[in-house]
């Protein structure tokens, strides 16, 4: 038993399993940020009242929520990349790390626009005609009445939209990106004799990641739910 | 869906000067789409990604008989067998979960929430690797069990969250009554509730098969052979690798939408058959298949 645990230990010197999981984490806080902006634009296409936008919106939507994700990647690496030659950055691994996270922010920002819609949904409709009442035209009213007690109403679903994401940053090793699921592999190829060992350990790493993220959106969406 | 109707108060019906501003801003927006298309166009067409010959050859029976069918084929025959499988294991611990016995109740939960916990591709390259090494399977069909265990365990466990939530959000009367006309708990959950349960979380479940469909392309990043990995092996052959992708994701827009369709349509017909909700994509689990 010792043995194996010793074992296990020493990959922590032959490996950077806790730089690879940075690397994650740091696909996840850019990508969240770059779906957030460009989902809460979706969103305010798909309720505004010209009807191209809204078209335009909904397109966006059906197309990246059901492309799957690795496409999206391998698209972007040997498409756009290889083929049509377009270097985001002079350095070979920051490249496909800029990559990754447009790749990402493309695929999040249907879901994020989708759970900003649901968040609008819960907002009541005497919301909506007291501020067109008392003036207020389209985005004055979506930007200082919908918009701040929808995005209230949509903390849970956002939160589950930030839990995928954290998890879906291991699909960047389609795109090239040395992060924890190409590390394992590469672990588990030269060190099978600890292989339970090494999965439990990406396994618990989520766990640890994806855990408080989960009770802090419940915590926050209570905390911070209109009261009606 | 582009206007429910919560979204129609959130503007007035246009007046004649708001229509005609609407009608400038469109056609404003038209010729910014026009010229980033063109800007965009022009670039693939220097660069020779517009050549007639890259895109022909994708609409030629050799290319889909040799490639894009059997690669269709692989994908559609891993998502069969992950959502038959996700369904027997969700309702496992699904059913766990909302057992009578504590210790039931409780490995149940542990088992769930650990699984939906970690990402499918970590799962994927575990079995892709285990099951090598451990030689349980025939080594050619390693990369297919390692899609379909990896998928099964993740949507397995969100289908036993699911049946949990559908058996939660029933109107208590129901058991209520189940147990007044003498049924034991467990004889109403399995008559009662749980056939109400399910029939309202169907069009949930059909979005997550788009879910399990969209994953089974993971596939290829542990050299399973699915429609990307040869939609890509047909783009290196012939040239045209952007081409041959946009292509492939086509195909899953164009199924993963009809699913799509489904799931709404089923959750207007079923709302009459069951005391449960079957709005789709509402509550805690809305935001799940982002995965």
């Amino acid at each position: 038993m010792t043995d194996y645990l010793n074992d296990f230990a020493s990959l922590f010197d032959q490996y950077d399993v806790l730089g690879a999981f940075w690397v994650n984490i740091q696909l996840t806080f850019f990508a969240a940020i770059g779906s957030m902006l460009l989902g809460s634009l979706v969103a305010l296409m798909r309720i505004s009242p010209i009807a191209s936008l809204r078209l335009l919106g909904t397109g966006y939507v059906n197309l990246f929520r059901n492309t799957p994700l690795t496409i999206i990647l391998v698209f972007l690496v040997l498409g756009v990349w290889s083929q049509l030659g377009i270097n985001l950055s002079a350095d070979f691994n920051r490249n496909f790390f800029l990559y990754a996270v447009i790749g990402l922010s493309l695929y999040h920002a249907a879901f994020v626009c989708e759970s900003i819609r649901s968040g609008v949904n819960t907002v009541p409709v005497g919301q909506a005609e007291a501020a067109r009442a008392i003036g207020l035209s389209f985005l004055p009213a979506a930007r200082l009445v919908i918009f701040p007690q929808a995005l209230r109403g949509a903390i849970t679903p956002l939160g589950n939209t930030l839990i995928a994401l954290t998890k879906n940053t291991t699909v960047a090793a389609a795109a090239s990106v040395t992060e924890i699921s190409a590390l394992m592999k590469t672990m588990i190829e030269f060190r099978p004799d600890v292989i339970i060992a090494v999965f439990l350990t990406v396994a618990l790493g989520f766990v640890l990641l994806v855990v408080p993220v989960g009770l802090l959106t419940t915590w926050a969406s209570r905390k911070l739910a209109v009261k009606r | 869906m582009a206007t429910s109707t919560a979204q129609n108060v959130l503007f007035d019906v246009q007046g004649p000067r708001a229509r005609r501003v609407t009608l400038v801003l469109n056609l404003v927006g038209v010729l910014l789409v026009a010229a980033l298309a063109w800007v965009v166009l022009g670039k693939l067409a220097e660069q020779g990604q517009l050549d007639a010959a890259k895109w022909t050859s994708l609409f030629t029976g050799r290319t889909w008989e040799n490639f894009l069918l059997p690669g269709l084929w692989q994908t559609l025959r891993a998502a069969l067998l992950a959502v038959v499988l996700s369904i027997v294991f969700g309702l496992v611990f699904g059913l766990g979960r909302l057992s009578q016995l504590a210790p039931v109740r409780l490995v149940s939960t542990v088992v769930v929430e650990f699984f939906r916990a970690v990402p499918v591709l970590v799962m994927m390259i575990f079995f892709y690797l285990g099951l090598g090494r451990a030689q349980l399977v025939e080594p050619a069909n390693v990369p297919f069990w390692a899609v379909v265990l990896g998928l099964m365990f993740y949507n397995g466990a969100v289908i036993a969250e699911l049946i949990r939530s559908g058996v939660h959000q029933l109107p208590r009367g129901q058991r209520e009554a189940a147990l007044a006309i003498g049924l034991t708990p467990a004889r109403s959950l399995r008559l009662v509730e749980l056939p109400q349960a399910l029939t309202a979380m169907l069009p949930s479940m059909v979005s997550q098969f788009v879910v399990i469909l969209k994953d089974t392309a993971l596939g290829y990043i542990i050299t399973y052979p699915e429609l990307l990995a040869s939609a890509r092996r047909l783009g290196s052959g012939d040239g045209n690798i952007l081409q041959a992708l946009f292509v492939a994701a086509l195909v899953f827009v164009v199924i993963n939408y009809l699913l799509s369709v489904l799931a709404a349509w089923l959750s207007r017909f079923l709302s009459f058959r069951t005391a449960g909700r079957t709005k789709l994509s509402e509550g805690p689990l809305a935001g799940e298949d982002a995965a």
